[in-house]
């Protein structure tokens, strides 16, 4: 089946292109942020809290127990890198929920966007919401309790990326249960990250972890970083080996969650979910 | 010419049948109305148009592409408002067509927004949030966001709900004028009859999912036996067909 040629006026060639049409969903996020200051006050506030009282935590222990006493950061630096990943996580998820919000998820998709652009678009809103919220705190913590996390140099760098892209691929998992169930699936946006909170060492070396849960550990990316981590403090220097090993897991947490919004997303244009995204 | 083709298309959810089997062509710079009751299947079949939902059976072809499987093709060119779905209402409305402008690929983003603004009677309002206007300006605004891209198929839901008989009356004479100066194809579902009959080349009558009449309205409106199409619609929805042909 096939039409006839088109007249000039009506055979448009492609007008848009991906870079544009991401930039244009990061803008709406932008157009958000900057129009409301709650939604500022509250990306800066709970990491600002945890930092706080990690910090006091952190006094109190540096009196009272060697492990801390040798590397004074090591638990805010933890409870810094962990807001990463769930900042990270809740940024990319809140984003795609503000669609569902504001009913808007009808319009967008059919619009040109792709669905992987609309996914590049949301981590590039989480970049943004981590920047203020995780960087408020770092900034803080410097001033109020003297230590910088920045003082991990580069290798923050390489632990910030491997922690931001398993918060994707989390993201990319949660916002695929939610183009089935709408507004329903909402606080699986908030609550699912904490499933791997117990199993990641944020604050405690993964040899502290009964023998039979300490293979799960190693299944997941952040323990990678936050064993890292502690290599970095405790003076054994950077370990590269754990580096890849949680790049590696990391681009397969992606695939596999990407792969789970395709199936979704099909699954949502076969039983009409994309026009009715409420409760 | 022939820019949206629609070859006995069908939606089943398990037992229930939205769309049963229907077909029909929309020629560049014409109207057709889809009419029908609550449930007949014009929105669902409105969704399959833009590849929002996929058909059980049939298919749809929209600037010579699959719906199903090539819509990235020709999204850019088409565009829809409906009721089911809103704009961010925080954003201003000019953020809100700037960021459907870029989406859309616009080629001067302000530019269209400015001569939207003025034609739509938007300026007064145009830098305000949208969740702060009415539901007629809201009708508007969906209206523009529909036209950034001046689209050659545009498919419209109910456009002119929520508007006073003066605003829908212009914005009706926009669309004409629209449609006249671009060659847009326009597929409109109301429940307006005198829109549909002001607008529409051809009438859809849907009931039930299925396609139980059509033709220019006019002569429907003269094939029934009525005095307007809104008495065509009643004996249709209450399936007084055979009376009325009677």
């Amino acid at each position: 089946m096939s039409a006839e040629p088109l007249p000039p006026a009506l055979a448009v060639v492609a007008r848009g292109s991906a870079g544009r049409r991401i930039g244009a969903m990061f803008m709406r996020h932008w157009f958000l942020l900057r129009g409301s200051w709650p939604r500022i006050l509250e990306l800066i506030y709970w990491p600002t809290i945890q930092m706080v009282l990690w910090g006091f935590i952190t006094l109190h222990f540096q009196q009272n127990s060697s492990w801390v006493a040798q590397a004074a950061g090591v638990l805010i630096s933890g409870v810094l890198l962990w807001d990463i990943l769930f900042r990270g996580q809740l940024g990319f998820t809140i984003s795609f929920l503000e669609e569902l919000y504001s009913r808007n998820l009808g319009q967008l998709f059919v619009t040109p966007i792709r669905p992987w652009e609309l996914i590049v678009a949301l981590m590039g809103a989480s970049l943004v919401r981590v920047g203020i919220g995780s960087f408020s705190a770092a900034l803080l913590a410097t001033f109020i309790f003297g230590y910088s996390i920045f003082d991990l140099g580069l290798s923050l760098a390489a632990f910030f990326l491997n922690l931001m892209m398993f918060g994707w691929a989390v993201g990319i998992a949660v916002i695929a249960v939610l183009l089935r169930t709408g507004l329903g699936g909402e606080s699986l946006a908030w609550l699912v990250i904490f499933l791997v909170a117990p199993v990641s060492a944020i604050y405690f070396p993964v040899e502290a972890l009964p023998d039979w849960i300490e293979w799960l550990t190693w299944c997941l990316p952040p323990a990678y970083v936050f064993e890292g981590m502690r290599s970095v403090l405790f003076g054994h220097g950077f370990r590269w080996d754990w580096l890849l090993g949680a790049t590696l897991l990391n681009l397969a947490c992606m695939a596999a969650a990407t792969a789970l919004f395709v199936w979704s997303f099909e699954v949502a244009r076969r039983q009409g979910l994309l026009l009715r995204t409420g409760e | 010419m022939q820019v949206v083709k629609v070859d006995r298309l069908s939606k089943r959810y398990g037992e229930v049948v939205a769309v049963d089997g229907i077909s029909f062509t929309v020629e560049a710079g014409t109207c057709v109305g889809l009419l029908g009751g609550n449930g007949a299947g014009k929105t669902t079949t409105i969704a399959m148009m833009l590849g929002l939902l996929l058909p059980t059976a049939g298919s749809v072809e929209v600037l010579g592409a699959d719906m199903s499987r090539q819509r990235w093709r020709v999204l850019d060119r088409m565009n829809f408002s409906s009721p089911y779905v809103e704009l961010p209402n925080r954003l201003t409305v000019r953020e809100n067509l700037t960021v459907y402008g870029d989406l859309y690929g616009v080629a001067d983003v302000p530019d269209r927004i400015a001569r939207l603004a003025r034609d739509l009677d938007l300026e007064v309002f145009v830098d305000r949030p949208v969740g702060r206007l009415s539901a007629g300006e809201k009708t508007r605004v969906a209206l523009a966001k529909a036209l950034l891209n001046e689209p050659a198929v545009l498919l419209l839901d109910e456009p002119t709900a929520s508007i006073d008989p003066d605003t829908a009356d212009r914005l009706r004479s926009y669309l004409e004028l629209f449609r006249r100066e671009t060659g847009a194809a326009i597929v409109l579902a109301s429940h307006n009859m005198s829109e549909v009959e002001r607008l529409c080349d051809e009438v859809l009558m849907l009931r039930v999912g299925k396609l139980v009449d059509r033709g220019v309205p006019a002569e429907l409106v003269t094939r029934y036996g009525r005095r307007n199409l809104e008495e065509v619609f009643l004996d249709i929805a209450r399936d007084r067909r055979r009376e009325a042909a009677e």
